[in-house]
């Protein structure tokens, strides 16, 4: 190896370079893979058809979290399609001698937030999962990233995956978050300046004061959402934070294999000098409370301000106006006030402990708005156990919440959580596509604090005005 | 997964002049719960092409027959958003072989090209011309050889280049996957697999 300064995304792709394929992608092999009830059951036909065998199956790790509903787990699901996909993933998976966290056990949550709690995600891994928001392991210093069904055949078959090398982008954001801003603010912040296309062809390395003051469960919101500027993934070199989340979880190495991982964990980070494609810098303080307004992720904006007029886009005036359309927003509107009906706080974007807290903070010693219908969907039974021990789950049974059972739920509304045809929902998940939270649904993507400042009052609210 | 193999693709095309077209929109999440890989086409773009009530949305594009042909052209970042290769199914067995946009997401991309649609991509100008061509004229046949990598307006024989791998160009001309590469290269993944860290 020469002693040319290397990013940190060039040292754990090329740590994992099986073979270079000429004028085509590189062979990677892949330490960790994650499958779900919804992208893998074509795959393992697939195996089956070509009559080849899980080359590693102890690299595989399943999860049901998809398709599942997210009250009375303990009955059998009631949707056919459904329970012959969990069916299917508990089948396959024991066939193959896969690891398996179905309805009902302990471990079971949404696979990205079930991986890290567990300690299967690791430094300096690599990680796919037929879900593109793989991209949360990256805030351990991973190369995580989402897979189609093909891939997720392959990743079985063989343990690698066919890959071109993406291009290299540092996003730098410096000083603080002021008050009431949190990871998913900067996030949506990014993508409203950078666009839900404005990465695509890039992996991203997060860096700077605001990435390294942020927690474990922060980092892993800003890598989920990397694919919403769409990047390959999003990474954030592992530093003590990290180290101290990993300590002592059950996959985690102990002993002696643990002073052997940190020694190297602790190299993985760009050296000085490194040269990305692209850099972009931002400054924590300008940075505000956000809310998306339209129908992908790139179309965020401060939530003081009013939603931004056709004539400044650079493109697209007709899709920017079938989206407000379909919003039922006009163009140099305030978005302060809007009446909301659903609020979701859940998702493997903002299901973790923090985002709980959080929306507790606000709901403490307040009522839910008796016009808003509120799912409060925790990443899995590990975080529910948390909002019962902290006891957050009184704070929301006594403001008129109910906790719901772990899951994707509303997300992507595959089991029975859809928002009704035009209704609004904000919710701390990652996409506002048309449709994506029921048919018709009118998604507004937000922090779990102005989710729960919606919540409270009903309306469009800045949780600054309700934070001591 | 066997698919048929890509040479020269001429033929007529639908044209979708929307951006940011997202996987959502191409097949809906509700539509993913088979086990099999079947009946997708009836349900790609189910939101845009019918009605609540199963009915064909008439000004849906899909519906109309006076576009038909195995070439769809999409707007700038066509199949952005989730991983689902469903949305590449829904496209290839509702009969495309090609799709068109001056720009892809990633997961999209590589999900066709696994799967035997050829993604190709032409500049903003070119797809100006092309969605042009096609208002004008729903017959208007456009030629896509992936062995010269060209894209061709017959009438007027204005083409563009696009780019491809070598590696993904031959799979594609010859109907191999990535799983039939890596099968070959097994010893070399034992190998490494054992001096992997985790
Ligand atoms: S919560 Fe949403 S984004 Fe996350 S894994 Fe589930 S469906 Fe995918």
């Amino acid at each position: 190896m020469s002693n040319k300064p290397q990013t940190l995304f060039d040292k754990v792709w090329d740590a994992h370079i099986v073979k270079q394929v000429a004028d085509g992608p590189d062979v990677l092999f892949i330490d960790r893979h994650f499958i779900h009830e919804v992208t893998s059951p074509v795959a393992f036909l697939g195996l089956k058809n070509r009559n080849v065998d899980v080359m590693f199956p102890e690299k595989t790790f399943a999860t049901a979290d998809h398709n599942t509903p997210t009250i009375n787990q303990h009955l059998p699901v009631a949707d056919v399609l459904s329970a012959n996909q969990l069916k299917a993933l508990e089948e396959n998976s024991a066939k193959y001698g896969i690891s398996h966290w179905g309805l009902g056990n302990p471990k079971n949550g949404i696979v990205h937030v079930v991986g890290p709690e567990n300690g299967i995600t690791l430094p300096g891994m690599t990680i796919v999962c037929g879900d593109s928001h793989t991209s949360t392991h990256g805030a351990f210093g991973c190369i995580a990233f989402g897979i189609g069904t093909s891939e997720v055949e392959m990743v079985l078959a063989s343990q690698c995956i066919m890959q071109p090398k993406p291009k290299k982008m540092r996003i730098n954001v410096h000083g603080s978050m002021g008050k009431g801003v949190t990871p998913k603010d900067v996030v949506l912040y990014i993508i409203s300046k950078l666009t839900a296309a404005g990465a695509t062809g890039y992996f991203v390395e997060f860096a700077g004061p605001v990435f390294e003051e942020m927690s474990m469960e922060g980092r892993m919101t800003v890598c989920n959402m990397s694919i919403e500027m769409g990047a390959r993934g999003g990474m954030i070199a592992p530093d003590e934070t990290t180290f101290n989340y990993i300590n002592g979880r059950e996959k985690a190495p102990k002993g002696e294999a643990w002073v052997n991982s940190l020694a190297y964990w602790k190299t993985l980070k760009t050296d000085e000098g490194s040269v990305f494609d692209i850099e972009y810098n931002y400054e924590g303080a300008d940075i505000e409370p956000m809310i998306t307004y339209g129908t992908n992720p790139g179309m965020g904006m401060g939530i003081s301000q009013r939603i931004p007029t056709a004539e400044g886009m650079e493109s697209g005036k007709v899709s920017y106006e079938k989206s407000l359309s379909y919003m039922g927003f006009d163009e140099d509107q305030p978005m302060l006030g809007k009446k909301i009906d659903y609020v979701f706080i859940g998702s493997c974007t903002n299901g973790r402990i923090e985002d709980f807290r959080a929306f507790a903070s606000i709901v403490k010693g307040r009522k839910k708005a008796d016009n808003v219908t509120a799912w409060v969907v925790p990443g899995s039974h590990v975080v529910e156990q948390q909002i019962k021990d902290e006891g957050i789950l009184d704070i929301l049974i006594e403001a008129g919440f109910e906790l719901r059972q772990p899951g994707c739920s509303a997300c992507l509304a595959m089991n029975d959580d859809k928002i009704p045809v035009g209704k609004y929902a904000v919710s701390t998940s990652n996409r506002n596509f048309e449709g994506r939270q029921g048919p018709g649904a009118r998604t507004l993507l937000a922090s779990p604090l102005v989710a729960a400042a919606a919540a409270v009052t009903g309306i469009i609210t800045d949780p600054r005005t309700l934070i001591g | 997964m066997a698919y048929d193999k890509f040479t020269v693709l001429s033929s007529t095309a639908v044209p979708l002049p929307i951006e940011n077209v997202d996987t959502d929109q191409i097949i809906p999440a509700r539509f993913l719960k088979a086990t099999k890989r079947e009946g997708f086409d009836e349900n790609l773009f189910r939101d845009w092409r019918y009605n609540p009530d199963n009915t064909p949305k008439q000004d849906f594009v899909l519906n109309n027959p006076i576009y038909t042909g195995k070439i769809l052209v999409g707007g700038r970042n066509f199949g952005s958003g989730s991983s689902r290769e469903h949305a590449a199914w829904a496209i290839y067995d509702y009969g495309f072989r090609c799709v068109v946009s001056s720009f892809f997401a990633d997961i999209f991309k590589n999900n066709s090209m696994n799967i035997g649609i050829l993604p190709v991509t032409v500049s903003e100008g070119f797809l100006h011309q092309i969605f042009t061509a096609i208002e004008n004229d729903p017959n208007t046949l456009i030629e896509v050889s992936l062995e010269a990598q060209t894209i061709t307006l017959v009438s007027t024989g204005e083409k563009e280049s696009f780019d491809i791998n070598g590696y993904k160009k031959h799979n594609l001309m010859n109907g191999f996957d990535d799983i039939d590469f890596l099968h070959n290269i097994k010893t070399e993944i034992t190998a490494f697999a054992e001096n992997s860290k985790y």
